[in-house]
């Protein structure tokens, strides 16, 4: 008791010393003269409020820890595929009921549910901590932006080898690097996705630099522009269809295609869990030795959840490309793979679910809190902290899908 | 003759594993220092000896785990000497520990899945698109791991994760773990560690079984001396890194450089 007595009361003082400078003395100016305004209730007001918290915080700890998130319930397959089936319905015909900004958002928060699962195979599955991983998706936005302009590529030609090359820069990255262990495998891939930037940045002669490429064209339907007036003397989707053009239809037509990359990437990295790999990345993270003494290579086996995340990366980044239009190497700060590892730590390591909801709330809630523009980085990282205390295995823990053997 | 286990090493040119000349050297400690043995087929093989005698390094030297300062390791004809620890098992030799290292967050299932990832098929595409061939795998794998959990009289826990189970059922989930493999030379490091008198009886029941039914080797490292003395067909003594003797039990018992090593100067 007196040690919490002690421990407040020194945490009230450093409130009242830090408050003070910042809200008790307040410089005004009067004509020519400034005036020294002291609020001295402010001070000690927070100074109690927090003297109060840290008395009681002990009574909360004990009523939070019986405070509990849902853990999701044993669906029966049949269930699980209903559910599964009726989302997916909903998903799709939504914006054609949804507002042009919704529909747009939701494209947004579809991007980075394809980065957050393509960067939960290789943190949450493999257990390999990415710091570089907008490396490899400036890779993909890159790859696609560049090949339309020295090549004329459209999306659908370049959006293969996107992935396929940003997996290639993952497999060469990756075969030096794996053998490093946890802190240093952070750093270096931290340092390949600042090197990937400036890189972008200096080669003016191929990536335009700083100013980056622009006049990316949008994916085509089926070889069908989507613009008011088609290039050349082809014909336009709205023309072709017999409609009026409507500037929502390209909305509406890339958030399906997000959905339809971020199904595609769900799925495979649901696939991936149960197959054979699946359970050698897990074996590999629990127990290495014991791993290689029953003949699993691990640089082989981290390897390819380095390469095939850094694949799903390149698609985004292709997709991201398409998007925007427009691609420069502002947009691959990192920053950003902070933000997408944040998703993925904040779903729960390896639990699909987790990181879909955590990549809905870290995109959404930035654009809803929009006057708060300046706080969002305070936010986020109170978001964190928060978070870190109390659900250190995030929002919804991973729940691996055990093989079951039926007697 | 059993004196000088250089001549044993020699002797056993169709021996499945024949180590020769093996030094391990850390920094300034010479943990193992010249020691030789060979292991017959069907064989089961025991090195004893007191704590910091270098058995472990031995073991870790085989199983890949160090790179042998010198020496030879022969396995099946094949030099396997400096291999890492993964390609070594490639040769059908396969450890346990002595602290059990199971994945202890998988089931009992998983465990022993994990362990065929050598021969399932791992192959991207068959798996993802889930075809025929990989289905039959993956099935051929589970018949073959619940062959080894009924055998292990572990069956009823094989939907449980690892690290639930009894101590007992864990030591014997790392045996069938390694079995599931199907090794040419199974090693185990201080197996009987930690298990009751019951549960070390069992212990060698099983060993002399697998040696029996399956044909597999054993090399073996033991302090419990009763079981050593037991089952073993021949015990390789060391001391300080160095090899004393290798010899039937009843030689060990009674060589007094045996009884000095252990009692010390009389």
């Amino acid at each position: 008791m007196a040690g919490q007595l002690k421990s407040a009361s020194i945490a009230a003082l450093v409130t009242a010393v830090l408050v003070a400078p910042v809200f008790g003395l307040r410089i005004l100016r009067d004509g020519f003269n400034n005036i020294l305004e002291t609020d001295w209730p402010f001070v000690l007001l927070s100074a109690a409020v927090v003297f109060v918290f840290q008395m009681v915080r002990p009574l909360l700890s004990r009523g939070t820890s019986r405070l509990k998130l849902p853990v999701l319930p044993p669906l029966r397959a049949s269930q699980h595929k209903w559910i599964t089936l009726f989302i997916l319905a909903a998903l799709l015909v939504w914006p054609f009921f949804g507002t042009r900004g919704a529909v747009d958002l939701a494209t947004l928060v579809l991007i980075y549910v394809m980065l957050g699962l393509g960067l939960n195979i290789v943190v949450g599955f493999a257990g390999l901590l990415d710091l570089g991983f907008v490396g490899f998706y400036a890779v993909g936005a890159y790859t696609y932006a560049l090949l339309y302009q020295f090549a004329g590529f459209g999306f659908w030609e370049a959006l293969p080898l996107a992935g396929a090359m940003a997996a290639l820069f993952g497999f060469i990255l990756g075969f030096p690097v794996l053998r490093l262990r946890g802190d240093y495998l952070a750093i270096v891939t931290l340092g390949f996705g600042e090197i990937i930037r400036l890189l972008l940045i200096n080669l003016t002669s191929i990536t335009n630099g700083p100013d980056g490429i622009s006049g990316i064209p949008k994916p085509t339907v089926f070889g069908l522009e989507m613009t008011r007036r088609a290039r050349g003397d082809d014909v336009t989707f709205h023309q072709f269809m017999g409609w009026d053009f409507d500037g929502s239809h390209i909305v509406i037509y890339l958030y399906l295609m997000a959905l339809a990359l971020a199904v595609v990437t769900l799925y495979v990295s649901n696939r991936l869990m149960r197959m054979p790999v699946g359970r050698a990345w897990e074996a590999l993270r629990e127990d290495e030795i014991a791993s290689r003494s029953l003949g699993l290579n691990p640089t082989r086996i981290k390897l390819s959840a380095f390469t095939l995340g850094a694949m799903f990366a390149g698609f985004g980044g292709a997709f991201f490309a398409a998007r925007q239009g427009l691609v420069n190497p502002e947009s691959f700060t990192f920053i950003e793979s902070a933000l997408i590892l944040a998703i993925v730590v904040l779903g729960g390591m390896g639990s699909q679910l987790g990181v879909i909801l955590a990549a809905v709330f870290l995109t959404v809630l930035p654009e809803l809190a929009r006057q708060f523009a300046e706080y969002r980085m305070l936010l986020f990282g109170l978001v964190m902290v928060l978070m870190m205390a109390w659900r250190p295995q995030g929002l919804l823990p991973m729940r691996r899908p055990h093989v079951e053997l039926k007697v | 003759m059993s004196a000088d286990p250089r001549t044993i090493a020699s002797a056993g040119d169709d021996a499945l594993l024949t180590v020769d000349a093996l030094s391990m050297r850390f920094g300034g400690l010479l943990a193992v220092d010249n020691v030789a043995f060979a292991v017959q087929r069907d064989e089961v093989f025991a090195i004893i000896g007191p704590n910091g005698a270098g058995k472990t390094t031995v073991f870790n030297c085989v199983g890949g785990f160090y790179k042998p300062t010198s020496g030879r390791i022969v396995m099946g004809g094949e030099s396997i000497a400096g291999l890492p620890s993964h390609k070594v098992a490639g040769y059908g030799l396969v450890r346990t520990f002595q602290n059990v290292r199971l994945f202890k967050q998988l089931t009992v299932l998983e465990n022993l899945l994990v362990a065929q990832h050598r021969r399932v098929d791992t192959r991207l595409w068959s798996g993802l698109l889930s075809t025929k061939g990989y289905r039959r795998s993956e099935q051929e794998a589970q018949d073959r791991a619940v062959v080894w959990l009924k055998r292990m009289g572990l069956i009823e826990f094989a939907n449980r994760e690892a690290g639930t189970l009894a101590y007992g059922h864990q030591r014997r989930l790392e045996i069938a773990r390694c079995m599931v493999t199907e090794p040419r030379l199974l090693m185990l490091d201080e197996p009987a560690a930690g298990l009751n008198p019951q549960e070390k009886r069992e212990l060698s029941e099983l060993i002399d079984e697998l040696r029996r039914e399956f044909g597999v080797a054993v090399l073996l490292i033991e302090h419990d001396m009763s079981l050593v003395m037991g089952i073993s067909d021949r015990i390789l003594v060391m001391e300080h890194g160095r090899p004393i003797m290798t010899g039937t039990p009843e030689a060990v018992r009674t060589d007094p450089r045996v009884i000095k090593a252990y009692l010390g100067e009389a």
